[in-house]
């Protein structure tokens, strides 16, 4: 099939950026969009041109390190991540225009890749459980109901790929952290870091420039492994909740 | 003068692991962690350790030496620790914990993990890695991996790769996402509190020796291109492996070896390199334009029956036309006991074997058919499609998004694919290399596996080796530390740093017409050609042959775009194909030497009438750790002899 590309070109955070266009014949349809992108750079090699930067690494859907937003949406028309899309879902003679992640908190590296170390810094903010190495005791020392352990799995499931921020008009990262906050919520082994966590995580969220969510919904209807937006309403009860201790330890 | 054998190569003395105690096999890490010398916490903030790579082995290790109160530099070419390439591993992770009572045990982890090996792997590492098993589970869990449960409340088992027991832990089918996440938070938690520093996009170009000691590494900012040096007391690669050198693998795009081969070139010997472990069931390769291989998990062969047409002249018939009688469920017919279920190396050769008769289905690469039937239609009939679906549906899901074939209706296609690298640096019982203070972790270690691995134990060895081996044995050499304070000045830390600036020079200034890429495609071919599934001792003197020019064109005839001053995927791409190059030409010179077949590695010349692998343990039983000796020199041959004292070695048999 025969796709015009208009991809976008910056060389750093500061550069105003600019699109660039061409054509490319012969794009299999059994190919990934990544692919598709490989043979662009293969071409422009070819020319003399410098090729297309952008991230990639596993292409198996699941490091989260791709990220583009295609003809106006992240990872592109389908609900999945940009390795696992594939030109199929193209048809021949189409115009695609690709795009960096546009999130205040993600500057641009160059071309399509951005750095996404504010969601590194989200995590370290309190997204963990405080256990030293050898410190364990037996797993099943403490009880998990089933059906705990499979919604935190649900949430643990999030890539990280911050396709949830490109997509939010506030960009917001506020799912990538409620599966976080809400993961380690849900199972017993996260209860005592439970109450700081939520406030902690929220705080470093807004320090690193996210905007604030006002539940328009666009994150979890883009997000490649289906993160449930309830997420975001149970991550602001436990941000309740944990106010509520608080104001109860400094009355008391 | 030693002798040249075979014109490639010359034998050196005998290696021997001098750290494994002596005494019985389940005393033998007691034994080792009470003999090892301790630091005093006091002491351990003056000293210093530096890791490269933050997957399981690398994350692991970086996060608990942090918690112990030395001051650690991490690196990783991501943007993120989360996105190392453990995160990939879909099928589960072993532990001898009997949670089923079904007489599972140490004893017998690390039994199944020697007789899988083939026999090649050390049987004090590996009964140490069977014995650590149960407290990786038990970390996990309390750091927040969700490990499936029961409605009790309890932990679930699933068996695994052939397994008589359950001891395989899992996370639905993304285990290795779950145990990576788990110590990548752990890791962050140090990064918090200060013990760590973490260096994302920064690239390994080079190790710094000095004194015979492993002191540092210099780096490349993948972002800016500034070239910096690190000194420390001790080195920790858990880099991964090196699949990547036969191009289409199932490795992420960018898995390297150059970590481990530049410490190779300072003098870390690399053990049993041709090892590399093929997977049965990934989804084929499609076009020219493919970047990479999906695997398929190894647990759909316990429902799933393999065929191909029985007629040539059918192969390109739809499968649902081609009767009953007309299939040739291969597997079945020739190994009856286990049937589909083989392990991975006997399944991949079969695979083989049918796509070179010309059984082969799906599209023709290079004139050849690479395909067979994975047919679930039986399955579909028995169980009903919904249970067909509850046990499969991701798989079948993730199937139809990348071929638009859907196996609910059509069979799916499968085919071997390079999947996990068995050697690596060699190391001894302490996962020291051979350059003092360079410690080898996980995949990129040759350790624990021998000649091939079995399904859920590679996510054990890099958590066991991150979390509870390095942490303990570490200490014994840091006891010495701190030593001499090494700066920029130092001739060790300049030349180390200016060959990397030289080196960086010399690809920018290449002015061919070819991409580093298709080298990269050209040398791939070759490796899954002829040091692929079947070697011969004719395919791999050719090999030889076609590497050295091909290399030799590299230097003469590739390009590298762009500018070396900011994000440049060619330039990285160039590194490590430069480097892949004189690895293949090792790979395939252990390949010509070991004259045996074992695990996944069939040498043609070696097998028993009935066509099945045939090992020479009066010969071959020994670990092949090679030293390199120079740009075209030839390397030196050390044998470290496997000496087998609680099992027993057998032909494995699996008819």
């Amino acid at each position: 099939m025969r796709i015009n590309l208009e991809y976008w070109r910056q060389n750093g955070p500061d550069d105003p950026g600019h699109f660039e266009k061409r054509t490319l014949e012969n794009v299999d349809d059994h190919a990934s969009f990544l692919e598709m992108l490989d043979v662009l750079n293969e071409e422009l090699f070819a020319a003399g041109e410098e090729p297309v930067a952008f991230d990639s690494d596993c292409r198996e859907g699941i490091c989260g390190m791709c990220g583009l937003v295609i003809n106006g949406d992240p990872h592109g028309p389908e609900r999945t991540t940009t390795c696992q899309l594939h030109m199929r879902s193209f048809k021949d003679g189409d115009t695609i225009t690709i795009e960096p992640w546009r999130v205040a908190a993600f500057p641009v590296i160059k071309d399509l890749a951005v750095d996404r170390s504010a969601l590194d810094r989200i995590v370290q903010a309190g997204g963990y459980i405080s256990v030293n190495t050898g410190a364990a005791p037996d797993a099943h020392s403490q009880l998990v109901p089933k059906a705990n352990a499979d919604r935190a799995f649900e949430a643990a499931a999030c890539i990280g790929c911050g396709a949830c921020a490109a997509a939010c008009p506030n960009g917001s990262a506020m799912l990538f952290t409620s599966a976080k906050v809400m993961h380690l919520g849900l199972l017993p082994q996260g209860e005592p870091e439970r109450r700081d966590r939520v406030v902690n995580m929220l705080v470093q969220q807004d320090e690193e420039g996210f905007g604030g969510c006002t539940n328009t919904g666009a994150c979890a209807s883009v997000c490649p492994k289906e993160i449930p937006f309830e997420l975001i309403s149970l991550l602001n009860r436990e941000l309740i909740r944990s106010m509520h201790h608080k104001a109860r330890q400094r009355s008391a | 003068m030693t002798e040249l054998i075979q014109g490639l190569y010359t034998e050196g003395e005998p290696i021997a692991d001098t750290k494994a105690p002596d005494g019985p096999l389940a005393d033998k890490w007691n034994t080792r962690k009470f003999n090892a010398r301790l630091v005093n916490p006091a002491n351990r903030r003056k000293m210093s350790v530096i890791v490269v790579g933050s997957g399981l082995a690398g994350a692991a290790a970086a996060a608990s030496l942090g918690e112990m109160g030395y001051p650690v530099k991490v690196f990783y070419y991501q943007d993120s620790a989360r996105r190392a390439h453990s995160i990939a591993a879909q099928g589960g992770i072993n532990a001898a914990k009997n949670y089923k009572n079904d007489n599972d045990s140490t004893y017998r982890l690390f039994y199944d993990t020697i007789k899988g090996g083939d026999y090649r792997a050390r049987e004090s590492n590996v009964y140490r890695l069977a014995e650590v098993s149960a407290n990786i589970i038990d970390q996990c869990v309390a750091q927040g991996v969700p490990f499936a449960r029961e409605y009790g409340g309890y932990l679930d088992n699933r068996s695994f790769g052939g397994v008589q027991v359950s001891r395989t832990f899992y996370a639905r089918g993304q285990t290795g996402q779950q145990l990576l996440i788990g110590a990548y938070q752990a890791l962050m938690r140090q990064v918090a509190a200060g013990t760590v520093k973490a260096y994302d996009r920064h690239e390994m170009m080079e190790l710094i020796v000095k004194d015979g000691r492993a002191r540092g590494i210099v780096t490349r900012d993948m972002v800016s291109g500034q070239i910096e040096t690190f000194v420390a007391d001790a080195v920790v690669l858990a880099t991964g492996g090196y699949g990547n050198v036969f191009f289409l693998s199932t490795n992420a795009m960018g898995c390297n070896a150059s970590a481990i081969w530049r410490a190779h070139r300072k003098g870390a010997y690399f053990a049993n390199p041709c090892y590399t472990q093929i997977h049965p069931t990934c989804i084929p390769q499609h076009g020219d334009y493919q970047s990479k291989l999906t695997l398929m998990s190894e647990s759909l062969r316990n429902d799933g029956r393999i065929w191909v047409p029985k007629k040539k002249e059918d192969c390109k018939k739809d499968p649902r036309d081609i009767p009953e009688e007309d299939r040739d469920y291969y597997l079945e017919r020739i190994y009856p006991a286990f049937g589909n279920l083989v392990p991975r190396d006997i399944a991949s050769r079969q695979a083989k074997n049918m796509c070179d008769e010309g059984r082969g289905v799906g599209p023709e690469i290079d004139g050849v058919a690479r395909g067979v039937y994975l047919d679930f239609a039986d399955a579909i009939q028995r169980m009903g499609r919904e249970a067909v679906s509850a046990k499969y549906g991701n798989l079948f899901d993730m199937y139809k998004r990348i071929t638009d074939d859907d196996p609910y209706e059509v069979p799916m296609r499968i085919y071997p694919a390079v999947h996990y690298t068995m050697g690596g640096l060699w190391v001894d019982y302490d996962l020291e290399s051979t350059i003092p203070g360079l410690y080898v972790t996980g995949e990129a270690n040759f350790s624990d596996h021998g000649a091939n691995r079995l399904g859920a134990s590679a996510l054990m060895q890099g958590l066991a080796d991150g979390y509870f081996v390095l942490p303990n044995t570490i200490n014994d050499y840091l006891a010495d530390a701190p030593f001499e304070s090494l700066d920029a000045a130092d001739p060790a830390v300049a030349e180390a740093r200016q060959n990397v600036e030289e080196r960086v020079g010399t690809f920018m200034n290449m002015k061919g017409t070819h991409s580093v890429d298709y080298f990269h495609k050209k040398l791939g071919s070759i490796m899954w050609e002829r040091c692929g599934m079947e070697r011969t001792a004719e395919g791999l003197r050719k090999a030889v042959g076609e590497i050295r020019e091909l290399h030799e064109q590299f230097w003469r005839d590739a390009r590298v775009p762009g500018s070396a001053k900011d994000l440049n995927n060619s330039l990285e791409k160039a590194g490590r194909v430069a480097d892949f190059f004189e690895l293949a030409e090792l790979m395939c010179i252990d390949a010509l030497h070991r004259e045996e077949s074992c695990g996944g590695h069939f040498r043609a010349e070696s097998q028993t009438p009935e066509g099945e692998a045939l090992r020479h343990d009066d010969r071959f039983a020994y670990v092949a750790a090679w030293e390199w000796t120079g740009e075209s020199q030839p390397p030196v041959l050390h044998k470290e002899d496997l000496n087998y004292q609680f099992v027993h070695m057998t032909q494995r048999s699996y008819k």
